[in-house]
């Protein structure tokens, strides 16, 4: 990224990595805050007590809380994203 | 630099590609919202995470979504409305 861009020198190959590239890049940015947050939440409500290790009851708590979290994330979106199309007819 | 910004500056070169990074662009901008509203809304309706996601959370959540977006707009709005009476007052 240190030269403006010029895509008048960009092969048809290159404009189809290029578009793959951005493609892949934005997915990788939306798994990697959905596994941050998945991780802090989650934490927080399953692990009341640090102990020496991760106990059953607190894998199956995590578990079911990754679950709820994406299910969450699916229902906010189409919440946001029916709420964004009223808007914009308003 | 932005997406945003290389997609400007395409614009001429390359109307698709520029049309293709916008179109990205906000794809990203839409889903860093929801992250931040998932992040919200999970505090307040999440009791103890169950086998599913029961209706009364998901009530809960979706109205977590629109009534942050009215509070937003009522922000907005009254901001402009005291901005308005501010800068009449000024006038006078």
């Amino acid at each position: 990224m240190d030269s403006p861009p010029s895509t008048g020198r960009l092969t048809g190959a290159q404009r189809e990595e290029l578009i793959e590239q951005v493609k892949q890049q934005v997915a990788i940015a939306t798994a990697q805050e959905l596994l941050t947050k998945i991780s802090e939440k989650c934490f927080k409500k399953c692990i009341a007590k640090p102990s020496s290790s991760l106990d059953s009851s607190e894998q199956k708590c995590i578990a079911m809380c990754m679950d709820r979290y994406m299910d969450s994330w699916n229902l906010v979106s189409k919440a946001y994203s029916s709420r964004i199309q009223k808007e914009s007819m308003r | 630099m932005s997406l945003d910004s290389v997609a400007e500056q395409l614009a001429g070169a390359d109307p698709q590609l520029a049309q293709f990074l916008q179109a990205e662009t906000q794809k990203q901008r839409f889903q860093g919202i929801v992250h931040s509203l998932t992040d919200q809304c999970w505090d307040i309706c999440m009791e103890k995470p169950s086998s599913r996601l029961d209706s009364k959370t998901s009530f809960c959540i979706t109205n977590c979504v629109d009534r942050f977006i009215d509070t937003s707009n009522f922000v907005v709005n009254r901001l402009e409305k005291t901005q308005s009476t501010f800068s009449s007052e000024l006038d006078n």
